[in-house]
């Protein structure tokens, strides 16, 4: 790793606190995080650590109280909704635990969302969105809906979506929790061939094995970063 | 992203859930149909009751038995028995100037049998001038006599439909029906007069008024009396005239209240039109509950359906759509669905009011159908704008939620 070139993304400090009613929780106290463009990185704690609030913070999901966020360069602090929007959209690919794929939907259609949202011509929607299913194996699903799928190919569609606008970054969000152990295998195959592609993987999680095919783990233990 | 494809997602949207969007649907078409078809039948039902009125002709001067004050209903209409009015009062009626006709009336409904077939129908006792006072014409054979009157004959004349039920195509002159275990002689039957408000005067048989009271009711009094004026500008002369007579004969001094009521077909229909005023105002307000019971109805469906989707919202959002193109579809969605939702339920409220309407009408009544505008235009805009603001609305909160929130939403 050269650590001397721009990072693609840096933060300082980020701090987070959660009120629930009365209960004010602090989610994030003071993280810093660094990734490089290429990196494959695991993101793991113990339940309430903060990582997965890390990870929306990175992806913008979700926004820090305090601390810095460099992404690409550009401090994304003061970036209003639509900029926002149009990072998610072209920089960030996501794949959550839930896979949270429209119901009801063919694996196409799902695919193809953030392509519409992101403008491509109808025609090429189609192209690109077929091959990123044929990429994690679905070549076969393309018009399946979504809940007529499995859950590794749920999560595999989900996949396809965050990686079909060529982002600099694919989050994933304890992407194997709701799989089985064979799924689990297969997932990871997918992510390696990602970042042996060139993606860019931050992945949230607390399983030793999906750890394991990272380059670096970043340990958060109560809202603070330990570089491992 | 431009409108096109906003549309497009939008359509996809609603057709994700067939079912959510088929009961939203439902929920709006029964709305503005049912306001539409409330409104329909009222005025309906108004045009029922003015029709009987003017049917009747503008000259006739109608006397029903007790007082009243002026421009209030008789207590007659009430269905209140009252004796004081007799036979010699409205004959008495005929020596007044511009007066052309009189008629007394009873009624009853019986059964009236011809050999093995019988109905029932409306038994009117009339006088020997009836036909000149409702402008009736006898299509065969002929109306009684002042004679058949005087010696209590037992002699018919029928409607035109009665005719044909008991008799069909053969001549019904001659012939003999029972009424009550008494043999009336057929002398004829009337033009086909058409239905008038709620009766049906085709359905009908007519006897002589003595004969109906003494023989048919036992009674002495007439329950009402029709004047006829030979021109409606004489109609106010001949009805204060009228109510000399009547006093005269009744023996009331001055400053002592009328024992009856004389009124003009115009006074009457103003009274009528009164009543039919406060009905319209009845349904005005059960349209207005109706309203707002199927706009909180529409409210809670587009809002526990927009609220519902909240996570597709924030999913929506993770992906990159931006607020205007959130907000664009669930417009879309909601302006398609509460549009589709009212225009179907405008047909449809029409086509049951008209359905309604010729329902009734095919039965003999002069039922109107009545499309009101204006109850379209507030039904459809009040449930259309409800229907779009709550679907605006919380797709509006959701999408200003941070995506995250709105993904976790439960």
């Amino acid at each position: 790793m050269n650590k001397k070139k721009e990072p693609l993304l840096y933060a300082q400090g980020l701090k987070k606190t959660y009120t629930t009613g009365t209960v004010k929780t602090e989610v994030l106290k003071g993280a810093d995080v660094e990734i490089h463009a290429g990196e494959f990185v695991t993101i793991m704690g113990h339940s309430g650590s903060g990582k997965s609030t890390l990870m929306h913070i990175l992806g913008f999901l979700d926004a820090p109280d305090e601390g810095k966020y460099v992404f690409e360069g550009k401090d994304t602090s003061k970036f209003d909704d639509d900029q926002l929007a149009e990072i998610r959209n072209k920089k960030i690919g996501f794949v959550f635990q839930s896979f949270n794929l429209l119901p009801r939907t063919s694996a196409l259609d799902n695919v193809r969302l953030p392509m519409i949202y992101a403008g491509v011509p109808e025609k090429e929607q189609i192209i690109k969105a077929t091959k990123a299913l044929e990429s994690v194996g679905l070549g076969h699903r393309l018009n399946n809906l979504s809940n007529e799928l499995s859950g590794g190919e749920q999560q595999r569609v989900a996949v396809a979506r965050a990686l079909v606008n060529n982002p600099s970054l694919i989050l994933a969000d304890e992407p194997t929790g709701n799989l089985d152990s064979a799924s689990t295998k297969e997932m990871m195959k997918v992510f390696d061939e990602l970042n042996k592609k060139g993606h860019t993987l931050v992945i949230v999680t607390h399983e030793d094995n999906v750890a394991s095919h990272a380059h670096r783990t970043i340990e958060i233990h109560d809202g603070v970063c330990k570089r491992s | 992203m431009n409108i096109f494809l906003t549309i497009k997602l939008a359509i996809r949207g609603l057709l994700v859930n067939k079912m959510r969007a088929a009961l939203t649907l439902l929920g709006i078409i029964i709305g503005v149909s049912g306001i539409i078809i409330i409104v329909s039948v009222g005025g309906g039902a108004q045009s029922l009751i003015l029709n009987q009125v003017k049917s009747v002709g503008t000259n006739l001067i109608a006397i029903l038995p007790g007082g009243g004050d002026e421009g209030e209903p008789p207590a007659a209409m009430f269905g209140i028995v009252v004796t004081t009015l007799k036979s010699e009062d409205i004959l008495a009626l005929k020596d007044i100037p511009h007066v052309q006709a009189v008629s007394g009336y009873n009624n009853t409904v019986d059964k009236i049998l011809y050999e093995n077939r019988k109905t029932e129908t409306t038994i009117n006792g009339v006088f020997s001038e009836y036909p000149v006072v409702e402008d009736v014409i006898i299509e065969n054979g002929r109306f009684f006599n002042n004679s058949e009157e005087a010696s209590l004959a037992k002699v018919v004349v029928l409607g035109h439909e009665i005719k044909k039920t008991l008799f069909g195509e053969t001549n019904p002159i001659g012939e003999k029906v029972k009424i009550k275990n008494h043999s009336f002689n057929v002398i004829g039957y009337f033009n086909e007069r058409g239905a008038t408000g709620f009766s049906n005067s085709d359905n009908e048989i007519y006897i002589p008024n003595n004969t109906m009271r003494k023989l048919i009711l036992g009674v002495n009094h007439i329950a009402m009396g029709r004047v006829k004026i030979d021109e409606a500008e004489n109609v106010a002369q001949a009805l204060e005239s009228i109510k000399i007579t009547l006093r005269a004969r009744h023996g009331i001094g001055p400053g002592e209240d009328n024992d009856f009521t004389a009124q003009s077909q115009a006074q009457g229909l103003e009274i009528i039109t009164n009543i039919t005023g406060s009905i319209t105002l009845f349904l005005t307000a059960i349209a207005a509950i109706a309203l707002i019971v199927g706009g909180i109805g529409i409210m809670n469906v587009m809002y526990i359906s927009v609220t519902e989707r909240t996570r597709e919202i924030g999913l929506r959002k993770a992906l990159g759509a931006q607020r205007k193109d959130i907000l664009n579809q669930f417009l879309i969605e909601a302006v398609a669905i509460t549009g589709l939702g009212g225009l179907i339920g405008i047909l449809i409220g029409i086509v049951i009011s008209l359905l309604v309407a010729l329902v009734i009408q095919s039965l003999g009544y002069s039922w109107d159908f009545i499309v009101n505008l204006q109850a379209i235009v507030v039904a459809a805009g009040v449930i259309g704008a409800i229907g779009i603001i709550f679907g605006y609305y919380p797709a509006k909160a959701a999408s200003q939620k941070r995506a995250i929130e709105a993904l976790r939403y439960e």
